[in-house]
C-alpha cells in the first residue's frame, strides 16, 4: 500500500540514497536495516517531504504523494517518529499528545487513543502534566512513540525507537511495537538493533551506503549468512 | 526632592499606562523571535500604521471610535501578516543576516511610504472626548486613560494568553518555536501558525499604538521608531523568547521612565537613554534577561 520507487537522496551533491525501491503492504511489520550513514532516516525523511528528492516517487494506495507538503502527507495519515526523540520540551506530556492529533477533529476519539498511549505507558500518564523535557531520555522515547500513534496513523514508521534505552525498556518497546501491529497497523521499523526488528519484522530491506542490497522475509534475513556476519554479530 | 503621596500615585498611574502599552508592543517582538528568530524591525512602523489607520477611521469614517479601536488593529494584523509574506517568507531558507536586512529594508520603507501616503506633518490624534475626561480619586487626579489603559491591557493579556496555554493553535506556536520540522510531522501548517503569529503581534502593536495615540497625540510617520526600540530592549530585558519576560519588562521600562523624571527631575533629558542603559546593566547580570532560560537539550 505504501510504495516507494526508485528514490534518490542527495545531500550537497554527495549521494546518500540511490535508487531504492520499499513496497509495504497492508498491517504488515516491514523493516529497514543497515549500518550507521546507510541512509535509513534519509528515506524516512524522503517518504515525509522533509528532505528534497533528486528522483523518485512515494505512492500510497494508489495516490501519488510524492509532492505533498509534510503537513498533508501526515493528514494522508502516515506518521513518522522521527530519530533522536524530538519532543516537544516546552510541552507537557499531555500537550505534546494533543499534538500528534493536530489533525484529527474526532474528539471523542481522541480522548479514547489518548487513553490507549496512557495504557501502553502507564509511565506517561504519571507524568501528564509534567514538561517533557524534564522526563528521561527513556520516558522521551516512550513519550515519541506514543506522539506518533495519535495521529492515528494508518502508516506508521518509528526511527530507532529503541535508541538509548535499557534492554528492559528495549524489549517493551518491541512489545508495543507488536502490540500496536496487532492492533491493525501497518509498521515500518528503522532500528540498529538488527536481531530484533528482524524477529518481529514480516519483511526486511538490508541497506548499504544507499543503496539496498538485500529484501525478503524477516525470519530469512535472520538466517542469510551475510546478514548474520555483518549485522547480528555472529561469526561465519 | 518633595513629593506628595498623591503626586507618587500620578506618577505611578502615568507609569503603568505607559509599561502597559510598551508591554504590549514587546510581545509582538518576542513571539515573532520566539518563532522566527528573528528581530522584526519594522514592528515599530506597524505601531505607527495603526494609530494612523486608527485616525484615519475616525476621521474619515462614520464608524463609532470604540469600534474603530477595534477594527484598525485587525487591520493592523493583517497588514503585519501581509509584511510577513512578502519580506519574509521567501527568505525562509535564507541565512539570518539576510532576513534582518530584510526587516530594517521594510521597516524604512514602512516609514517613507508613510511620509508617502499620510504626509509628513504631524497630525493630532482625535482622543475621543471621554477618554480626556479627568477623575479625581481622594485628591488624585488621575486621567481616565490611565485607567482604561491598564484595564484594556490587562484584558488583552489574559485573552493572549488562553490563546497560548489553552488552544490548539497556541500550542503549535510553542511547538514550532521549538522545533520546526517535529511540528510539521505532527501536520501542523507552518506558514498558517507564522501568519497567526503575525497577526497576533501587528494586533497586539497598534492596540498599544492606539494607547499612545491617546497618551501622546501626535502623529508622525517616524513615530514607531523609539517606541519600536524601546519594546525592543523591553523584550530583550524580559528574555526575548518569552512573553511574560515581554510584559514585565514593559512594564519595568514605563514604569522606570516614569518614576525617573519624577524623582530626578534633572535628569529627564536623558529620559530615552534610561532603557540603554537598564538594558545593560540587566545583561551583565542576567545574560539571557530576567525570565529568558538557558537553552539546554537532553541528548
Ligand atoms: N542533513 C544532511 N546533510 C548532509 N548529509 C547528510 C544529512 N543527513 C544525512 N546525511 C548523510 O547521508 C547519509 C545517510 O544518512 P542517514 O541519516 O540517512 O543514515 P542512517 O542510516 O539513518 O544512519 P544512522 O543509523 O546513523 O541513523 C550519511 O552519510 C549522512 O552523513
Ligand atoms: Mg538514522
Amino acid at each position: 500500500m505504501l510504495k516507494v520507487t526508485n528514490l534518490h537522496v542527495s545531500y550537497g551533491g554527495i549521494k546518500a540514497l540511490r535508487g531504492i525501491n520499499i513496497n509495504i503492504e497492508e498491517n504488515k511489520i516491514v523493516t529497514l536495516i543497515g549500518a550507521n550513514g546507510a541512509g535509513k532516516s534519509s528515506t524516512l525523511r524522503a517518504i515525509m517531504n522533509l528532505v528534497k528528492k533528486d528522483q523518485g516517487r512515494v505512492e500510497y494506495d494508489g495516490e501519488d504523494l510524492t509532492n505533498l507538503k509534510t503537513m498533508d502527507i501526515v493528514k494522508k495519515g502516515i506518521a513518522l517518529s522521527p530519530e533522536g526523540r524530538r519532543v516537544f520540551a516546552n510541552l507537557t506530556v499531555e500537550e505534546n499528545l494533543i499534538l500528534g492529533a493536530y489533525t484529527r477533529e474526532d474528539r471523542g476519539e481522541i480522548k479514547k487513543d489518548m487513553e490507549k498511549v496512557y495504557a501502553l505507558f502507564p509511565r506517561l500518564k504519571e507524568r501528564s502534566w509534567q514538561k517533557a523535557g524534564t522526563l528521561s531520555g527513556g520516558e522521551q522515547q516512550m513519550l515519541a512513540v506514543g506522539r506518533a500513534l495519535m495521529v492515528r496513523p494508518k502508516v506508521l514508521m518509528l526511527d530507532e525507537p529503541s535508541l538509548g534505552l535499557a534492554p528492559l525498556l528495549v524489549k517493551d518497546i518491541f512489545d508495543i511495537i507488536k502490540e500496536i501491529h496487532s492492533q491493525g497497523n501497518t509498521i515500518l521499523l528503522v532500528e540498529q538493533n538488527a536481531k530484533k526488528a528482524l524477529e518481529i519484522a514480516d519483511y526486511g530491506y538490508v541497506l548499504e551506503t544507499g543503496e539496498l542490497v538485500l529484501e525478503g522475509p524477516g525470519q530469512e534475513l535472520l538466517n542469510n549468512e551475510r546478514v548474520k556476519e555483518a549485522y547480528l554479530g555472529e561469526a561465519k | 526632592m518633595n513629593m506628595s503621596i498623591q503626586e507618587f500615585l500620578q506618577h505611578m498611574a502615568n507609569g503603568i499606562s505607559l509599561g502597559s502599552l510598551y508591554a504590549l508592543i514587546a510581545i509582538g517582538y518576542t513571539m515573532v523571535y520566539g518563532i522566527l528568530r528573528l528581530i522584526n524591525f519594522a514592528h515599530g512602523d506597524i505601531f505607527m500604521l495603526g494609530t494612523y489607520l486608527t485616525f484615519y477611521g475616525i476621521i474619515f469614517t462614520p464608524i463609532p471610535w470604540y469600534i474603530v479601536f477595534i477594527l484598525a488593529p485587525a487591520l493592523t494584523g493583517l497588514l503585519g501578516l501581509v509584511l510577513e509574506r512578502l519580506a519574509y517568507k521567501p527568505l525562509r531558507e535564507s541565512p539570518r543576516i539576510t532576513v534582518l536586512i530584510s526587516a530594517i529594508g521594510a521597516s524604512f520603507l514602512l516609514q517613507n511610504l508613510g511620509i508617502l501616503v499620510f504626509g509628513g506633518r504631524p497630525k493630532a490624534f482625535p482622543t475621543p472626548a471621554i477618554l480626556e475626561k479627568v477623575l479625581n480619586v481622594g485628591g488624585v487626579s488621575i486621567a481616565i486613560v490611565n485607567f482604561v489603559i491598564p484595564i484594556v491591557t490587562v484584558i488583552l493579556l489574559i485573552g493572549l494568553n488562553y490563546v497560548i496555554q489553552k488552544t490548539k493553535t497556541g500550542m503549535a506556536m510553542r511547538a514550532l518555536s521549538k522545533d520546526y520540522e517535529t511540528a510539521s510531522l505532527m501536520g501542523i501548517n507552518i506558514n498558517g501558525i507564522i501568519s497567526i503569529t503575525f497577526f497576533i503581534g501587528s494586533f497586539l502593536a497598534a492596540m498599544g499604538g492606539i494607547m499612545w495615540g491617546v497618551k501622546y497625540p501626535q502623529l508622525m510617520p517616524h513615530m514607531g521608531v523609539l517606541p519600536g526600540l524601546k519594546c525592543f530592549i523591553a523584550a530583550v530585558i524580559g528574555g526575548i523568547g518569552n512573553i511574560t519576560g515581554a510584559v514585565l519588562g514593559g512594564f519595568i521600562l514605563g514604569l522606570g521612565e516614569i518614576l525617573l523624571i519624577a524623582f530626578l527631575p534633572t535628569l529627564t533629558g536623558y529620559r530615552d537613554a534610561f532603557a540603554f542603559i537598564l538594558l545593560i546593566v540587566i545583561l551583565l547580570l542576567k545574560p539571557t534577561g530576567l525570565m529568558g532560560e538557558k537553552i539546554t537539550e537532553k541528548v
